[in-house]
């Protein structure tokens, strides 16, 4: 396939005056272009520049398009899960269907926009939705036209209906014009009343136009038209349209009409005369609708193949030597002569958006009309399109969710560009980053589930939200956070003499062998809900595990030691001898640490004499609960 | 494309790099008024500044974000032979509402002997790392290992690359397949000392970065380098900013089991282009690697796009024009050409449609 190139377009940065270099910076959906200079020394400049965004003219920031593209969305993701193992006529209607319904979606985007064009005040808005409108009319033309081509592929003799059928879709001011001649005083007399009966005779609405005139009636009425579910073969109905050809030939050649010029035309034009079609150029208004009328006039058993001779000769004809096609016309050209890639390349570059190369291209791909071109590049293209318009909806807001499902469906790369992308999600809310996660988890992306909650981890630890931020690195399994943050939650509680967050700490659950320090500031939250409880033997019992255990830090064990207090000074004797030993020799582990850390490090006396009042308390408190331990263990109950 | 946004940027001088953070809501400036700025995007789009200090006692000439599994940290580097880190502190409350935010200095880097061109944060998965290179041709690589304490810095790489340097770019391929590795380029304009672009490996048993390969047929100054972003490809694809646009690929040829050096690099040159007709000075990739972008001397900042073929064109051009900023902002050029004369857009074509639904 060979490539024409295409002109890059160039678009001027206003206030970036000549001789200035242009800086630039890719961001999410746009580049960022500023002024500068490229130069090794320290160089100069003036100030005050401005720095532009500029992006793309992509038209996902219209809300009306938005529907298109949400809609069009579901069409997409129920045109993937098509059952391969259908017979191939009954998908063949499936594919005719969902191409239906993909012409309509656009429709109905359509007038939507005509609505606001013609509603709104403000003349910018106008032109600017007129102008989308303009441009869905022609991809839905063309949509149509691939339709009737590729994927319904009708075969001669149904051909020239379909193609008739599309031409009246997409010229449908003639009923507007016939309503008002009908309505008039006195029709025959209306100044547009043979333009009418002319432009129905053009479409081939014969019914409608010998109800406008009586004469030319029975030529008309005798028309064949070819009948796709008839008994009859394309041959019988060749032979029986030459007839009747031939019968209309007769008839001008007899003159019978040369008393009225308008009935003679329309003779003229039942005889396909080429001639009397181009007088008429500004009823056809189109080429393609010269083309369907030649046909339908003089070769209405043309085959599929045939349709390209055709189409580039009425073109030919039909502009005049001044004009130039413009890049419609090609693509029609393009389709007329079978060649699906041209189609799609054409489009690709005429249009601004990859939404309609990259649905249409999907849905022939499915028909497997790619393939058979081109071993190459059939799935290829496909992939390549969809990535490029699902790249683009990522940029988005709200519509980024709409692409993941885009991804799904590219075998190849949509896995690794999803990758790459959900990980740009600006997590603007809590609510957002869960959504994120959970197409992430649906996917297996476990990377990207701990960067996100890694992220939003920091987050909360910087705005000191310490519950969220544990949660958050519970999730992302980072078992260093989370032990930096029940750091910060213990200092918390040295510091206030209250847990923060009790819901999150009391219900970790399993989440609390994430890392030691966890499990501790867990056990630690027991320890305090049982003295709350006043169910000591249990809370004695786990405060001594935790240092026995070695679960609490050495630094924790004297505000372990501490708490300890108000249970040896009960009444009760609740620590039991043993464990009022094990309570001692942690102190005396402790004091003798201390005792070496303190020789390095000098402390204020007043420090000192703190700690030491501390562990002489301890110590008396433990000697007086040792006595009455052993006192109540030796005691023999009565 | 069209521009639908002017900011006034503020600085009193040049400005030298604008970077985007990771999700693109905040942005850094830095300018020769030894300055950056930081602006955050609000909803409706709008940039506001929310801050702005002073970072060096010279032309800062680069400033990069961290990734936000980091917090949110900067780095800049500059004319005055240092490079910074920066930590946004979450301010008083007041603040806030006024919109501000404080950053303060973590560390200086201070090894360099002469202007630090470029800085750089290696891949995430690499931990918190920082890459300067300088114009005494010296690649420096050094590591934060408490992420939460960003005063503490030690330079673990110190990479003599013998000629003057002037960027660096890391291959953000995260894949176990491929060993850390960065690109460094060299402005020194000699074409008689080789080339000019050196790639770097890391050796897992040595634990040293060793040269993998050196760029032979760039031989002029290269001011940008960019590799690319990986997408699940074996080769690296690595963009060049010289007195051209090149782009290479790097296909890693397979090890022998008892090769201890560097992985052999195989170099193909992918595409060429003078369009600029002048130095080049920047290379960038968008996020999906689909778009290049290359700023030059005449003014202009091209893109780059290959087709599925992986044919490479020019798809679109930037150019300062000169004309004054008008108050508005621009509107997109819809692309009416397609449509010309051969479709009518009336009320009543649609009319036809919707009536000859019926028909379909």
């Amino acid at each position: 396939m060979e490539e024409v190139d295409v002109e890059p377009t160039v678009t001027n940065i206003p206030a970036a005056s000549d001789g200035k270099h242009l800086g630039f910076a890719w961001g999410p959906g746009d580049i960022l272009v500023y002024e500068t200079l490229y130069k090794g020394s320290d160089a100069k400049g003036s100030g005050c520049s401005f720095i532009h965004e500029v992006r793309k003219d992509e038209d996902i920031y219209s809300p009306i398009l938005r529907k298109l593209f949400n809609e069009s969305h579901h069409i997409f993701v129920g045109l993937q899960t098509i059952r391969e193992d259908l017979p191939s006529k009954n998908k063949k209607n499936q594919f005719v269907s969902i191409s239906k319904n993909y012409r309509s979606v656009i429709r109905a985007c359509m007038e939507e926009l005509q609505q606001v064009a013609v509603s709104t005040k403000e003349a910018a808005v106008a032109t600017q939705y007129g102008n989308q409108v303009s441009i869905l009319l022609a991809i839905e033309l063309i949509w149509n036209l691939c339709e009737v081509l590729f994927i319904d592929a009708a075969p001669a003799g149904s051909l020239l209906l379909h193609l008739l059928d599309w031409v009246r879709l997409h010229k449908a001011d003639v009923d507007e014009k016939a309503r008002e001649v009908l309505q008039s005083e006195s029709p025959a007399e209306h100044r547009d009343y043979w333009d009418v009966v002319v432009s129905y005779v053009l479409q081939g609405r014969l019914e409608e136009a010998r109800s406008m005139y009586k004469l030319i009636d029975t030529l008309l009425s005798r028309m064949p038209f070819y009948n796709p579910g008839g008994n009859q073969t394309l041959t019988e109905f060749d032979v029986k349209w030459r007839h009747w050809h031939d019968e209309v030939n007769r008839c001008l050649q007899d003159n019978s009409f040369a008393s009225n010029r308008h009935l003679e035309i329309i003779c003229k034009i039942l005889a396909g005369d080429e001639d009397t079609l181009l007088e008429h150029k500004e009823l056809l208004s189109t080429w393609y609708h010269f083309l369907v009328t030649r046909l339908l006039f003089s070769h209405p058993t043309v085959k599929p193949t045939e349709l390209h001779y055709y189409a580039q000769s009425c073109l030919t004809m039909f502009l005049d030597s001044r004009s130039v096609p413009e890049p419609l016309d090609n693509i029609l050209l393009a389709a007329f002569e079978f060649d699906i890639h041209q189609v799609i390349k054409d489009c690709s570059i005429a249009l601004n958006n990859w939404w309609f190369v990259a649905h249409l291209t999907d849905l022939l791909d499915h028909c497997k009309l790619l393939q058979s071109h081109n071993l190459h590049f059939g799935s290829n293209l496909r992939e390549f399109l969809l990535l490029e318009y699902a790249s683009g909806l990522f940029t988005h807001h709200s519509l980024w969710q709409l692409a993941v499902d885009y991804f799904d469906h590219c075998p190849e790369f949509g896995h690794v560009y999803l990758e790459l992308q959900i990980e740009r999600v600006p997590l603007d809310t809590e609510r957002k980053a869960l959504k994120v996660l959970r197409i992430c988890d649906q996917r297996q992306m476990s990377e990207q589930v701990r960067s996100i909650c890694k992220i939003m981890a920091m987050r909360a630890l910087r705005n000191n939200r310490l519950g969220s931020a544990l949660s958050w690195s519970i999730r992302a399994k980072d078992a260093a956070f989370a032990t930096l943050i029940s750091e910060r939650f213990l200092q918390d509680y040295c510091t206030r003499g209250t847990f923060s967050d009790l819901d999150l700490i009391d219900n970790l659950g399993p989440a609390m062998l994430l890392s030691d320090r966890l499990t501790f500031l867990g056990k630690y939250r027991e320890f305090h809900k049982l003295y709350g409880e006043k169910r000591f033997g249990e809370a004695a019992k786990l405060l001594l595990s935790l240092m026995t255990a070695k679960i609490a830090p050495r630094s924790f064990w004297m505000t372990l030691l501490t708490d300890a207090l108000p249970l040896l000074e009960q009444k009760e004797v609740i620590f039991s001898a043993d464990q009022t030993h094990e309570l001692m020799f942690c102190l005396e582990e402790l004091t003798s640490c201390l005792n070496a850390s303190a020789l390095g490090s000098p402390k204020t006396s007043q420090d000192e004499d703190i700690e030491l009042t501390k562990v002489e308390l301890l110590r008396l408190s433990l000697a007086r609960n040792l006595a009455m331990a052993i006192i109540k263990e030796g005691t023999v109950e009565a | 494309m069209f521009v639908a946004r002017s900011i006034a940027a503020d600085h009193k001088d040049l400005i030298h790099d604008v970077s985007y953070d990771f999700h693109g809501r905040r942005m850094a400036t830095c300018s020769s008024d030894q300055s950056v700025k930081v602006w955050d995007k609000s909803e409706n789009g709008e940039w506001h500044c929310t801050a702005s200090w002073k970072t060096h006692s010279g032309s800062v000439w680069r400033v990069t974000w961290a990734h936000p599994e980091f917090g949110q940290v900067l780095a800049s580097c500059s004319f005055d032979r240092t490079a910074a880190v920066w930590e946004e502190i979450v301010g008083e409350s007041n603040d806030k509402q006024r919109g501000l935010s404080h950053w303060i200095k973590r560390t200086t880097l201070v090894d360099s002997r002469t202007s630090v061109t470029d800085v750089k944060f290696a891949p995430k998965h690499m931990g918190l790392m920082l890459t300067t290179c300088s114009a005494d041709g010296v690649v420096r690589i050094y590591e934060a290992p408490d992420v939460m304490n960003l005063s503490q810095w030690s330079l673990q790489h110190e990479i003599s690359c013998k000629l003057s340097c002037s960027c660096i770019s890391w291959n953000p391929s995260s894949s176990r397949a491929h060993p850390p590795m960065f690109a460094v380029g060299s402005d020194d304009s000699n074409v008689t000392y080789g080339g000019k672009v050196q790639i770097y490996e890391y050796n897992e048993n040595t634990r040293k970065y060793s040269k993998a390969e050196t760029l032979m047929t760039v031989t002029d100054a290269v001011h940008d380098i960019a590799f690319a972003p990986n997408l699940g490809r074996s080769f690296h694809v690595l963009a060049i900013a010289t007195k051209d646009v090149r782009i290479f690929k790097l296909v890693p040829m397979r090890k022998e089991s008892t090769s201890t050096g560097p992985t052999k690099l195989e170099v193909q040159i992918v595409a060429q282009f003078d369009n600029h007709n002048s130095q080049v000075w920047r290379v960038s990739w968008n996020i999906t690697s689909t778009l290049l972008a290359s700023s030059g001397d005449d003014g202009c900042v091209r893109l780059w796009k290959a087709n599925y073929m992986d044919n490479w064109k020019c798809t679109g051009i930037l150019k300062g024009d000169g004309s004054p900023l008008t108050g508005s902002s621009g509107q997109p050029t819809a692309m009416s050409t397609v449509v010309g004369s051969s479709v009518q857009t009336s009320q009543s074509t649609l009319n036809g449609i919707k009536k000859c639904q019926t028909l379909c």
